[in-house]
């Protein structure tokens, strides 16, 4: 278990003062002109030696991502874009961070703008998040008013501007290019790429767009080290990571942990255990609503990482943890999900937007087994069917679910369809 | 898809005006962006707008913030009609939107909507005959581990269980702002019981 002293949130549940003093006083903003004075390489090459990958789902490192920006740009501006529109179902880490310590997010933005060169940064938060957006707007104007962004920020003579941008409801915004049109003022449609937004992104200029989780650690580790980051977990998948874990455990909750953590040591530490038991643990997404449902027996044994998870055919995604017990309906479990995912396309890719809710209508007629047994194997080739051919992972974070649900509970599917011929059988024909 | 005007019957009004004190705040809001890329305030814009109209767009909200940031009409309606916190149609004083997604069904959102309901006397998208309250379903609020949730307005009250419901709902009714967060009295998303780790963080800093 991480010790409390490896702990990167420690105001993560909102006991102490959010804002600048309480900040200070767990070490944010401490001399983070030291830091620049570094210089932008030596940033870039230090997160890239954490190990640390974004926090958003994808897992991509960050520190790679920033090397991709281009160099020595004088004739646009480059921007920094924090993603903020969690909305992933299972996932409400970020939500912490925003209204608990934004200041860490803030100060990583400062570090992270420096590194790939942007004048400004706009913090894109779910419309929602109202409450939250608050808490970080006031973090904003105390970290403009003692000079730490803003002209000069930290009196380093680099000026930098921090600005949040509230989204309105739309989950397809928490893709980055989805994000960036709506910061533009646009409907949130995903652009292609290429373009990749590191050569053309906010209004066609240079932009990264990361997730708060993995800027808000980023002042820790460059204060830490990045051996220190790094020696936490396993290789090619180190540090601390927030885990959010409901459903039907005891005690829902967010907690920081080591990645690689076995999933049942996390559950059962933090969360009070499986309701009724472990033995009562019928299944778990282990990564938010997008990757593929676990049965128990992987379960018992499988570690919290990005390549454990990707072992055994799921993913760590945000490291949303929805625990399910033997009394939940499975397959109205996923069915749910088709249902938002069918809610949430946003409309521009027709495998995407026919196939979400010609999905949700099939995998709601499995919830009652009012279908054809063939019809799993259709379902299942249309999931493929979207896989990989939209422009956004949306259709892929839709098939998933589905594809996991039959890879691990197909004879309750066949269970179901045959207890409704059965029972009417003139109707099911 | 729809088109923004009405189409539940309601009057749309004939004219919309910013108050003074909103044009300011739409000045600030236009200051966030670089010059020329005024079209990004569109989405503040619109919230400024639905606040100031009772929490719902007219069409000729829309036209003024259109107007205002000189784009064409069509482009605000597109987001207008793209993002679900825009309300095309009239809403209650009080917009009551429960969390149904998975994380939230799995702890009981079915029972949490089906106390509203009764309490109400209203369907899932109605809004009582009093004009006080709208019921609704939203995808996930990004909550889960404070499930199940329900969002009043701007604030969010979490851990409840269908015998909060008509508590909370009296106390909008009696004028009352009901405290948000967890309804079982936790401070946030620590384990019920208080955290596991960070032992030491979990009263207000002594400096002092």
């Amino acid at each position: 278990m991480l010790r409390d002293e490896d702990r990167i949130f420690t105001n993560l549940y909102g006991f102490q003062d959010f804002g600048l003093d309480g900040a200070r006083k767990r070490g944010d903003w401490d001399n983070t002109a030291a830091i620049l004075a570094n210089g932008r390489e030596w940033i870039i090459e230090q997160v890239k030696e954490s190990g640390l990958r974004g926090r958003g789902g994808a897992g991509f490192s960050t520190g790679m991502k920033w090397s991709f920006m281009p160099k020595n740009v004088t004739d646009k501006p480059v921007y920094l874009v924090i993603n903020a529109d969690e909305g992933e179902p299972g996932t409400c880490k970020d939500r912490d961070i925003l209204r608990h310590d934004p200041h860490k997010l803030i100060e990583g933005c400062l570090i992270a703008g420096f590194a790939i060169g942007a004048s400004a940064c706009y913090i894109y938060i779910r419309g929602e998040f109202y409450n939250e957006g608050s808490n970080v707007q006031r973090a904003i104007d105390e970290a403009y008013a003692a000079g730490l962004i803003g002209k000069n920020a930290c009196g380093t003579g680099y000026s930098y501007d921090v600005y949040i941008h509230r989204g309105a409801g739309a989950y397809i915004c928490g893709e980055e290019t989805a994000l960036i049109e709506s910061i533009e003022g646009k409907k949130g449609q995903p652009r292609n790429k290429p373009p990749f937004p590191a050569q053309a992104g906010l209004y066609s200029c240079p932009t990264t767009v990361n997730n708060v989780e993995s800027i808000a650690v980023v002042p820790t580790i460059l204060r830490r080290g990045a051996s220190w980051f790094a020696g936490i977990g396993r290789p090619k998948n180190s540090g601390t990571k927030l885990f959010c874990i409901s459903g039907h455990v005891n005690n829902p909750c967010n907690v920081e942990e080591e990645m690689g953590i076995p999933l049942k040591e996390l559950i059962e530490r933090h969360a009070g255990g499986v309701r009724g038991g472990w033995d009562n643990l019928l299944a778990v997404i282990p990564g938010g609503s997008s990757v593929p449902v676990l049965p128990k027996e992987i379960c018992d044994t499988v570690l919290m990482d990005f390549d454990s998870l990707r072992e055994v055919r799921s993913g760590l995604g945000t490291a949303a943890v929805i625990v399910m017990d033997k009394s939940t309906d499975i397959v109205k479990a996923i069915a749910r999900l088709s249902q938002f995912y069918a809610h949430e396309s946003c409309g521009q890719c027709t495998p995407c937007r026919e196939g979400t809710g010609w999905m949700n209508r099939v995998m709601q007629r499995m919830v009652s087994g009012n279908a054809r047994l063939e019809e799993i194997d259709m379902l299942l080739e249309v999931t493929k069917q979207v896989e990989g051919h939209t422009i956004c992972a949306l259709g892929d974070a839709a098939a998933w679910p589905i594809q996991g649900l039959f890879r691990h509970f197909r004879p309750e599917v066949e269970r179901r369809i045959q207890a409704y011929r059965n029972a009417a059988p003139l109707a099911a024909e | 898809m729809s088109a923004p005007a009405s189409d539940h019957g309601h009057v749309e009004p004939t004219s919309f005006t910013f108050t003074p004190e909103n044009l300011e705040l739409a000045k600030r809001i236009i200051a966030k962006y670089p010059a020329g890329k005024q079209a990004s305030a569109c989405m503040p814009l619109l919230d400024v707008a639905q606040r100031q109209h009772g929490g719902w767009l007219p069409r000729v909200a829309m036209d003024a913030v259109a107007d205002l940031l000189g784009m064409p009409r069509i482009r605000v309606y597109e987001v207008a009609t793209f993002y679900t916190m825009y309300n095309k149609n009239p809403v209650g004083r009080h917009h009551i939107q429960v969390c149904t997604t998975t994380p939230c069904w799995l702890r009981g959102s079915d029972e949490i909507v089906h106390a509203c309901k009764n309490k109400l006397g209203i369907g899932v998208g109605e809004t009582t005959a009093d004009g006080q309250f709208t019921l609704g379903e939203v995808e996930c609020s990004g909550a889960c581990v404070n499930a199940p949730v329900v969002q009043i307005g701007d604030d969010y009250y979490e851990d409840v269980a269908p015998e909060h419901i008509d508590g909370l709902i009296e106390a909008l009714k009696r004028g009352e702002t009901p405290k948000p967060g967890s309804q079982i009295g936790r401070r946030s998303s620590e384990p019920v019981g208080g955290p596991t780790t960070l032992k030491d963080f979990t009263t207000a800093q002594a400096d002092d």
